[in-house]
C-alpha cells in the first residue's frame, strides 16, 4: 500500500481529536442543562469519518446520519457554528432550528445530517446523479450505519445507484448496535458489504479504526467511481463506545465488550502508528492536540455567547 | 387556439421546459420507451436521453429521494409516481426530507422539485389506485399543492410549479387526462397560489377542486333554468390556499360549498370550512358545508363506486338544501 503523506496523517490526528473533544464538550454541556433534544455522539468512530472525507477532492460531497457531527468536522464544518446550534442559537449552522441531527452546508459540500435512519440514502443517489449529468468529476460519499441497511430506501437506493453506474460512495459505519439492537440479532448476514453483492457493485471490507486504511481504501473507491464503474461499498467496522445517546444506560451490552473496544481507540492507534515511524513527532502531535482544546474552548465561548433565535421568525423559511 | 387534452397539455408544458433548461430532468416508473402510462412523455427519452429522461425501477422512495438530492444540486426534478397511492411508499422522502429541508437548514438549502401524480376514482381500479390523498400534503409545511381542473390549467400551473423554488406535489386527476381545452402553443404561467373565478355569480360560492371542478360545471346550466347562480372557484393551488379570493366571493354571496372527491375527516374541505367559520361567521347566512366523497376504501363496482364518490345530482341538491 502507498504511504500516505505525514502531513494528511497530521491533518487527519487533528480532526479525530477535534471530533473527540467537540464530543466530550457536548456531553458535558447537556449534563449541565443546557444543550437539548437527542445527543448522538460519534466516540469511537472518528477514523471512519476523517479517512473518507479526507480522500475526497473539492467539489464532492458527503450525506450524514442522526450521528453526524464526525462528518461535518471531518469535512471542515465550522465547530463554532456547530456547537452554537447545539445550543439552539441563532448564530448556529440552521440558525436554532435543525439542532444536531439537521446540520448542512452546501458550500462545503455536506448534503445534510438526517433524524431518519436510512432516509438520506436516496437524496445521496440524487446528488450523485446530478455530478454524473453535469460531467462532473466528483463524487458522494454517502454515510449510513449498520441499521440502515435494513430499510427499504437503502435497497432501492442502492439498485438505482448501480443500474445507473452513479459516482456514490455507500460508506457503512458497521459499529454493530442499532441503539439496542446487535446486529447478529438484526442482520442474517455477518458482513455487511455482501449485501453490495446483490446489487453488483464492488465492495471492500475495512478496519473502521484505522484511519489510514479507511482513508486509502476511500481514496481507490473514489477512483473507480469517477471513472464511470458505478459505486463503491465500503463496510467500515468500528464501535460506539458511548451510548446510542448521551443519557443511554446500555443495558443492552457487556461492558468487557466495550472495554476490549476502547483498547482500541482508533486515535490512539494513529498516534501511535505516527509515533512508531517517528518519535520525534511526539511534541507536534501534542501541540496539535492543544491547538484541538483551544478551538473546542473557542466554540464554547461562542455558543454560549450567541443570541437565541427570535420567536417571532418562528415560521421564517418554511417556504422560499 | 390549438385544442390539447389534459394529457397533451401537460406534455407540452414539459416539453418547453426541457427544451428551454437543461436542469430539468424527469424520473419515475416507465416514463422512457412507454412515455408514462398516460403518453405525457412519450417520445421524450428519443429526444431528451436517457440521463435527462431516467426511467427508474418501481423504487418510489429512491424516485422521490433521488428528486430531492438533484434538486439540492441545482437541478429541477420533476419526479413522477404513478399513482398518488404510491406516493404512500415514499412519505418519508415527501414529509420528512423535502418538505423539511429548507426550514431546517434556515433557508440554506432550497428543493426545487416537482413531485407529478396522478390520483382519484372512476377507473374501477379500485381501493389501491383510486384515492385522492391531497389532504395529507396540505397538512404538512413546507410543501405546494397543486390540483389543475383543465388542460389549459394544467400546463400555465406545470410551468410555474417547474419553476418554481420549492417541492410542489402535482396531482392529475385520471378522469382528466383525455378532457380536451384550448391551450396556447407558447409558453404561459398561472401562479402557484391564486384561485380562478370560473363563473360569476351572487347565490352561493362554490369551491371545487380538481375533476369535481368539471362535475360543478356540469350542474350550471340545470342550476340556471331554476334560476340559482352560483360564483364557482377554482382554487387550483391547494396549498398555500388564495382565501383573498374565496372570502371576497362569501362576503359577496353570504354562502359556502365545497366540493371534493377526497372523504371529508381532516381534509381540504374540513380546512376551509374552518378558515371560513373563523373568519366569516358574520357574513355567513347558513352553515358552510362541503359534499366530500364517502369515508370508504374505493370499491370496484361501478355502482359502488359511483356511490362513493358525489356526482352531479348531489351537487345540485346540497345547493338547493344550502338556498
Amino acid at each position: 500500500m502507498e504511504e500516505v503523506d505525514i502531513k494528511v496523517l497530521f491533518d487527519i490526528y487533528k480532526k479525530m481529536n477535534l471530533i473527540r473533544k467537540f464530543e466530550q464538550k457536548a456531553i458535558q454541556l447537556y449534563w449541565e442543562g443546557i444543550n437539548r433534544g437527542a445527543l448522538h455522539t460519534y466516540i469511537g468512530e472518528e477514523a471512519v469519518a476523517v479517512g473518507v472525507c479526507s480522500a475526497l477532492r473539492k467539489g464532492d460531497y458527503i450525506s450524514s446520519t442522526h450521528r453526524g457531527h464526525g462528518h461535518c468536522l471531518a469535512m471542515n464544518g465550522d465547530p463554532n457554528l456547530m456547537l452554537a446550534e447545539l445550543l439552539g442559537k441563532e448564530n448556529g449552522y440552521c440558525r436554532g432550528r435543525g439542532g444536531s441531527m439537521h446540520i448542512a452546508d452546501l458550500d462545503l459540500g455536506i448534503l445534510g445530517a438526517n433524524g431518519i435512519v436510512g432516509g438520506g440514502i436516496p437524496m445521496a443517489v440524487g446528488a450523485a446523479m446530478a455530478l454524473d449529468y453535469q460531467e462532473k468529476s466528483n463524487v458522494v460519499a454517502c454515510f449510513f450505519g449498520d441499521g440502515a441497511t435494513s430499510t427499504g430506501a437503502f435497497h432501492e437506493a442502492l439498485n438505482l445507484a448501480s443500474i445507473w453506474n452513479l459516482p456514490i460512495l455507500f460508506i457503512c459505519e458497521n459499529n454493530f448496535y442499532a441503539i439496542s439492537t446487535c446486529v447478529t440479532n438484526a442482520i442474517a448476514i455477518q458482513d455487511l458489504a455482501n449485501r453490495a453483492k446483490a446489487y453488483g457493485m464492488t465492495s471492500q471490507i475495512v478496519d473502521g479504526n484505522d484511519a489510514i486504511q479507511v482513508y486509502q481504501e476511500t481514496k481507490k473507491a473514489r477512483d473507480i467511481a469517477i471513472s464511470g464503474n458505478g459505486p463503491v461499498f465500503l463496510e467500515c467496522k468500528t464501535y460506539r463506545t458511548e451510548g446510542h445517546w448521551v443519557a443511554d444506560p446500555q443495558i443492552y451490552r457487556d461492558r468487557k465488550e466495550v472495554e476490549e473496544w476502547r483498547k482500541k481507540c482508533p486515535i490512539e492507534a494513529l498516534k501511535n502508528k505516527i509515533l512508531q515511524k517517528d518519535v520525534s513527532k511526539k511534541k507536534l502531535l501534542e501541540s496539535i492536540e492543544k491547538e484541538v482544546e483551544q478551538i473546542i474552548l473557542q466554540a464554547e465561548k461562542f455558543a454560549k455567547e450567541s443570541p437565541e433565535p427570535n420567536p417571532k421568525d418562528v415560521q421564517k423559511f418554511v417556504l422560499v | 387556439m390549438p385544442i390539447m387534452t389534459f394529457a397533451e397539455a401537460l406534455r407540452n408544458a414539459l416539453y418547453i421546459e426541457m427544451k428551454k433548461d437543461p436542469k430539468v430532468i424527469l424520473l419515475g416508473e416507465d416514463i422512457g420507451v412507454l412515455g408514462n402510462v398516460f403518453g405525457v412523455t412519450k417520445g421524450f427519452l428519443d429526444e431528451f436521453g436517457c440521463k435527462r429522461v431516467r426511467s427508474t425501477p418501481i423504487s418510489e422512495a429512491a424516485i422521490t429521494g433521488a428528486a430531492i438530492g438533484a434538486a439540492m444540486l441545482g437541478m429541477h426534478p420533476v419526479a413522477e409516481i404513478m399513482y398518488v397511492d404510491f406516493t404512500t411508499m415514499a412519505m418519508d422522502q415527501i414529509i420528512n426530507q423535502a418538505a423539511k429541508m429548507r426550514y431546517m437548514s434556515a433557508g440554506k438549502v432550497k428543493v426545487p422539485m416537482v413531485l407529478r401524480t396522478q390520483g382519484g376514482a372512476g377507473s374501477g381500479e379500485a381501493a389501491q389506485h383510486c384515492q385522492s390523498l391531497e389532504s395529507l400534503f396540505i397538512h404538512v409545511p413546507g410543501l405546494k399543492v397543486v390540483m389543475p381542473s383543465n388542460p389549459y390549467d394544467a400546463k400555465g400551473l406545470l410551468l410555474s410549479a417547474i419553476r418554481d423554488e420549492n417541492p410542489v406535489i402535482f396531482i392529475e386527476h385520471k378522469l382528466l387526462y383525455p378532457i380536451k381545452g384550448e391551450v396556447p402553443e407558447e409558453e404561459y404561467t398561472i401562479p402557484l397560489g391564486k384561485a380562478e373565478i370560473k363563473k360569476e355569480g351572487n347565490d352561493l360560492t362554490i369551491v371545487a377542486t380538481s375533476y369535481m371542478l368539471q362535475k360543478v360545471l356540469n350542474t350550471l346550466p340545470v342550476l340556471d333554468n331554476e334560476g340559482i347562480y352560483p360564483e364557482v372557484i377554482d382554487p387550483r393551488t391547494l396549498s398555500p390556499l388564495d382565501t383573498e379570493t374565496i372570502f371576497q366571493s362569501i362576503q359577496k354571496t353570504h354562502h359556502l360549498l365545497v366540493v371534493q372527491e377526497s372523504s371529508a375527516p381532516a381534509s381540504f374541505a374540513a380546512e376551509l370550512l374552518a378558515v371560513v367559520s373563523e373568519n366569516l361567521f358574520d357574513y355567513l347566512d347558513a352553515p358552510p358545508r362541503r359534499l366530500c366523497g364517502l369515508s370508504v376504501p374505493i370499491p370496484y363496482n361501478k355502482k359502488l363506486e359511483d356511490a362513493s364518490i358525489p356526482n352531479e345530482k348531489d351537487i345540485i341538491n346540497i345547493i338547493k338544501d344550502i338556498l
